[in-house]
């Protein structure tokens, strides 16, 4: 064990001085031609794995880089990868180029040193970025330092079918009682999901007085008291919900397929353009529309992130740059596609590119950016783990 | 252990081989025994000490020391954790109990008449639909949106929206039961065909009917119990496979809480490296659970026998005979149909546009679904096919190389060792796969395809080799004697005359082998390290997701690749053979 | 060199424990019918004698054929030809095919074909060489798995029961045409049977085994 510990510090440098710079462009992409990109990313939905194979047909077009779609149920498996190589000594070619990344899992890979860079901020794309206006230099407030690149911006829709349910409900204390007068029409899904997270986060950022509380770490001290409402509300809310809350759909894609079979009236989704795009694909009915609250709701931006153990570094810079550039972040926002939100500044764009976002048709269940409201800040990462934990004991088992 | 059993084998060879004098397969068919006994128990011997050292505490790589009994004290912790070992040990007893039950009551009350036969051969097939595939049918049809529901609606009960009905996920399990049972009945029932040839039934049964037993109650007390005797390893591997199932349970489970499986998978994977330690103990507690609910099964045994032997005592004729195996015979229906059926709505779903609740049918059938994930399972398909030919080669020719080393060596092993060939079904796989997988990342091994084959190999192995050693056994060998005479070399004989008498069993074991492989989750997920994308992985994957026209594509492109083999075991040697009577219902 | 099938001092063992003692020589064209009990060993000895002794049974005792000591030669070298009561064909194979498995490596194509018609046409099956085995009456596959046995070019002919399923008018057409062949080529012939008749019928010397214990 010894001597391999020796062997790891002899060799560490020597990996470190490998690496590409990312502030020399050129010496990147010539590095990354002909490098395999694994790309780690959740794999349930089926228009977000069509959308990373068309990325990968244009690095591949443009850069001759190989991108591989690895497909997770649960983006912590592949943290799980890594920190495992690091354990086991892989530190030049581990498995992982690339993740689909935010929030908590980012926070455990930056605290655990287990991320490549900084590089972000020295991508070519970067100047188009909308530094000021989107949250793409923090995640759930920490800081990215250059560690990850955004490639979206998600906010909470709230997803109703017209012919069920007319009307919008501007709070969560009007959903609750929606819900109590329509009982089983509305399920979130089940925690630690990233949704079903958000959605407790939702509760707790729309009733709370003062939200402000969230945005500083958790402690022993106030979590229990801050977090008292919402256990009060669910507690409220769970009779009432979609098989009164002793099953819940996996994901948000899953609550889709519920309501187009007229099981649910209602559920949430993290992409204003998602059911647009359901519609599209015949997973959703076109009654089907969105609506956010009163006070605004969640947002946070959909970040790639490189692992510091990755053999294709370069190529994995290649693919983070290529989806910040204009002609990918359009076609992601086009809800026939993928109809996420672009992460750039529309003025520091070309006119001619700016052309393609203006002739998107957002589609009819797709709120204008002006109609999405505030967007509220996500809560530190504290939070989210110790309400998912705490929703585990709750509601998560026998009741 | 290992090293004892191939030591054993060793010196039994040393003395066999003086004796014997096959100079030029000496140096590698004695060896194929022990390599084999390595293939099937090393990854399970290995997994199991990777799980047993970090349950303890002990995970050196990440700067833990044990021992230390503390991961079972954060296990014990969980306020899931009584449930979901209900779960494991309730779905697991009561799936095997069933499907056992129900197979006895039909082979009792039908063997032998035309409705038995039409539901083997409807049966048969089923045997080698994955697993995931038969779940996603069930959940299809059964939901309160399902295909059953929409049948029946709005006609007969008056629903123009689903009822909020817990079927799926139930919070006892008993819709994964369900799924488990619908595949299980097909797998005891040929089980239990095979041993029935072996057993001499048919006149046990006729002297029962002419004593004035009814057909059911007759067959039950004169020929059960041999058959038993015959299938009760593939049981226990039946009720250990039940308890520690993942794709089922994640299919058709309930999550709140889920299953100690599906639990373990979920520790494996969390980020924090402590809830290592404690998936480690879940491990082995799900092992301990496995050999406590086979101890318990086999108590369970010794009281039927006595129960049953008061029963067969007591001379009772049978009198409701009529009605029991009506309700088998129903039961064994259902559970074809259910699979069958499935299948059916996948390929619906596969096609289907807009498709709403309470419609039969969706508004429009459209290639558009398979123009989207076909090409995604096209490249699973064949990453699927790469591992599964591989694997079932492989596995052939240690089986082959095995029978054959029994043949000309008498390396056979005892009842004792058949044992050996059942553990890597025995041990659950969510025991010994995540130990593996530390194992395998702490010696630097690579993740991908290899690691996945051999891990593959651990399962299709027993299966092939069960499939294979009965019909291999049961070759004459005077034909053997006699191509020697006629100046054959073993080898000659083997290739010229064996081989190709027994090419319908050969390929109906490269079949099963084949199929397992198609079917395997956990240890293409665990050992693959996500980087090996199989038809399975990638369907379970989009469990997740709920898009059922992806599923019902990958669904669909699963149960084709694990059919398309039996398809070709039926066909090849029909063809082949075609002027060749005496093959032909060989 | 002393032509011929001898057995000097053969013991058959069955685990261990000795089952039955045998000392003679069988000279060409001669037969030796051995008859006993079921159960002492006369397969046993026959499987001694071509080499395929099963796992339970041990033997001592040297086997000389033509002067040759095979005792411990592979099975595939000994050139002991056998003859058990089920005709055994192949039955993958044609009925030419079969012929051509037992017929030694070597000759040219043609001359093989040749050797193959002319052994059918001396068992009166001419133009079965395509034949399937499976649809051949019981007389004719009994031919045709002599003929094979004989292409082998054997030193020796061991009969195990070779007409016991035969019917009575088949049996003494078949027996007879054994026995006539393997004289017409000066074979040693070892037959184990049950029927008396057949040991009349072989013309040779009997010897009735008794248990030894």
């Amino acid at each position: 064990m010894k001597h391999l510990a020796i062997l790891a510090a002899l060799i560490a440098p020597v990996a470190a001085i490998a690496d590409p710079n990312p502030a020399d462009w050129d010496a990147v992409k010539a590095e990354a031609k002909g490098q395999t990109v694994y790309w780690n990313a959740w794999g349930g939905s089926t228009t977000t794995n069509d959308f990373l194979a068309w990325v990968g047909s244009r690095v591949s077009e443009d850069y001759g880089v190989i991108l591989e779609h690895v497909k997770l149920t649960n983006t912590a498996d592949a943290v799980t990868r890594v920190l495992a190589e690091k354990q086991a000594g892989e530190n030049d070619d581990g498995a992982i180029d690339m993740i689909w990344i935010n929030g908590v899992n980012f926070a455990a890979m930056k605290e655990a040193d287990l991320l490549f860079g900084p590089y972000a901020e020295q991508l070519p794309n970067w100047s188009v970025v909308d530094v000021a206006e989107k949250t793409v230099q923090s995640d759930f407030t920490v800081p990215t330092d250059g560690f990850e690149s955004p490639w979206a911006m998600a906010q909470v829709v709230f997803v109703h079918d017209t012919a069920d349910m007319p009307e919008r409900v501007g709070s969560m204390q009007a959903l609750l009682e929606w819900a109590q007068a329509n009982p089983g029409r509305f399920s979130y899904p089940q925690p630690p999901d990233f949704l079903g997270t958000t959605f407790l986060k939702q509760v707790l950022v729309d009733i709370l007085p003062d939200a402000s509380v969230l945005s500083a770490p958790a402690t022993d001290e106030n979590y229990a008291e801050v977090s008292a409402p919402l256990w009060a509300y669910l507690d409220a809310l769970t009779p009432n919900l979609w098989r009164e809350g002793k099953a819940y759909p996996a994901t948000g894609t899953a609550m889709f397929p519920l309501i187009a079979d007229d099981e649910l009236d209602l559920s949430i989704s993290f992409s204003p353009g998602a059911a647009s795009t359901a519609i599209a694909n015949f997973e959703l009915p076109d009654t089907v529309r969105t609506f956010v609250l009163d006070k605004g709701t969640i947002g946070n931006a959909s970040f790639v992130t490189v692992p510091y153990n990755s053999g294709s570094k370069a190529g994995a810079m290649i693919v983070a740059n290529f989806l910040m550039s204009p002609e990918a972040q359009a076609r992601a926002q086009d809800p026939a596609i993928l109809g996420y939100g672009t992460v750039l500044d529309m003025t520091a764009i070309t006119a001619d590119e700016r052309a393609v976002f203006d002739g998107l048709d957002l589609g009819i269940a797709t709120l204008s950016p002006a109609d999405r409201g505030t967007v509220q800040a996500e809560p530190h990462p504290s939070w989210a783990t110790r309400l998912a934990d705490d929703w585990a004991d709750r509601y998560g088992v026998a009741q | 252990m290992i090293g004892r059993i191939v030591t054993a084998l060793r010196s039994k060879l040393s003395t066999d081989v003086k004796t014997r004098h096959d100079h030029k397969s000496r140096r590698v068919l004695p060896v194929l025994p022990a390599i084999t006994l390595l293939a099937m128990l090393g990854p399970v011997i290995a997994g199991l000490y990777g799980t047993i050292l970090p349950a303890f505490g002990h995970l050196p790589a990440a700067g833990l020391t044990g021992p230390t009994l503390s991961p079972f004290y954060d296990l014990f912790d969980w306020a899931g954790l009584p449930r979901a070992v209900m779960l494991s040990v309730g779905v697991g007893v009561g799936a095997t109990a069933l499907a056992l039950t129900i197979v006895a009551l039909l082979t009792a009350g039908w063997s032998g008449t035309p409705a038995f036969r039409f539901l083997e051969r409807l049966l048969s097939p089923l045997l080698s639909v994955p697993h995931a595939a038969a779940a996603f049918g069930l959940a299809f049809l059964i939901t309160p949106s399902g295909w059953l529901s929409r049948a029946v609606s709005p006609a007969i009960t008056g629903w123009d929206r689903p009822p909020d009905l817990l079927i799926v996920q139930d919070t006892w399990g008993l819709t994964m039961m369900a799924g488990l049972v619908i595949k299980e009945v097909p797998f005891l029932l040929l089980i239990t065909l095979a041993a029935l040839g072996q057993a001499d039934t048919g006149r046990s049964a006729a002297v029962a009917k002419a004593l004035g037993y009814g057909r059911l109650t007759g067959w039950l007390k004169t020929v059960f119990p041999r058959v038993y005797a015959q299938i009760r390893l593939p049981v226990y591997v039946v009720l250990a496979y039940s308890m520690s199932v993942v794709d089922v349970a994640v299919i058709l489970g309930p999550n709140t809480p889920p299953s100690l499986s599906v639990y373990i998978v979920r520790l494996m994977s969390d980020p924090d490296l402590a809830m290592r330690l404690q998936g480690a103990a879940a491990a082995l507690l799900q092992l301990a659970l496995v050999i406590g609910a086979l101890m318990a099964w086999r108590i369970g045994e010794a009281i039927v026998t006595v129960l049953g032997h008061r029963w067969i005592m007591s001379g009772t004729r049978g009198k409701i005979d009529p009605i029991v195996g009506g309700l088998a015979l129903t039961a064994g229906i259902v559970c074809a149909f259910l699979v069958l059926a499935g299948i059916v709505v996948l390929g619906v779903w596969s096609f289907a546009g807009y498709w709403s609740f309470p419609d039969f049918l969706p508004d429009q059938l459209s290639g558009r679904n398979w123009m989207r994930f076909g090409p995604g399972t096209v490249e699973a398909l064949g990453e699927t096919a790469l591992i599964a030919a591989v694997v079932t080669l492989a596995a052939l020719a240690l089986t082959v190389g095995c029978l054959e080393a029994e043949y000309r060596y008498g390396l056979r092993l005892s009842s004792r060792g058949i044992w050996l060939l059942y553990l890597p079904l025995l041990v659950p796989q969510t025991a010994f796969l995540p130990g593996l997988q530390t194992l395998m990342l702490n010696i630097g091994a690579d993740v991908g395809r290899l690691p996945v084959m051999l891990a593959h190999l651990v399962f299709v192995l027993p299966y092939v080799f069960l499939s294979l050693a009965d019909p291999f056994r049961a070759w004459d060998v005077r034909m053997g004697v006699i191509a020697n005479a006629l100046g054959a070399r073993p080898d000659r004989v083997l290739w010229k005359v064996r081989l190709p008498m027994l090419l319908r069993p050969v390929l109906t074991a490269a079949a099963v082998g084949f199929s397992v492989s198609v079917g395997q989750y956990l240890a293409t997920l665990l050992i693959g390290g996500g980087r090996v994308a199989t038809l399975t992985t990638e369907a379970v994957a989009l469990a997740s997701g709920g898009d059922r026209r992806a599923i019902g594509v990958y669904g669909l492109m699963q149960t084709g690749a694990a059919l398309i083999l039996f398809a070709l075991a039926l066909i090849v040697p029909a063809i082949v053979w075609r002027n060749r009577k005496g093959l032909r219902y060989g | 060199m002393d032509r011929g099938l001898t057995l000097r001092d053969v013991t058959i063992l069955k685990n261990g424990a000795p089952l039955l003692s045998l000392s003679r020589h069988i000279g060409p064209g001669e037969v030796l019918s051995v008859m006993g009990p079921s159960g002492v060993g006369k397969s046993t000895l026959l499987a001694f004698i071509t080499g395929t002794l099963a796992q339970d049974f041990s033997a001592t005792g040297t086997i000389i054929l033509d002067g040759m000591d095979v005792t411990d030669a592979p099975a595939y070298q000994r050139r002991v030809g056998i003859l058990f009561q089920d005709d055994l064909l192949f039955p993958h194979l044609s009925v030419g095919a079969n012929l051509a498995f037992g017929l030694r490596a070597g000759g040219s194509k043609v001359d093989r074909q040749t050797r193959i018609d002319e052994a059918l046409a001396e068992v009166g099956l001419d133009g079965f060489a395509d034949r399937d085995p499976a649809t051949l009456s019981g007389g004719q596959k009994a031919r045709v798995a002599l003929m094979r046995m004989l292409l082998s070019d054997p030193c020796g002919l061991l009969l195990d029961e070779p007409f016991s399923r035969l019917d009575t008018a088949l049996r003494a057409q078949v027996r007879e045409l054994v026995f006539a062949r393997a004289k017409a080529r000066a074979l040693p012939v070892l037959m184990v049977t049950h029927d008396a008749e057949d040991a009349a019928a072989a013309g040779g010397d009997i010897v009735t085994l008794s248990p030894l214990h």
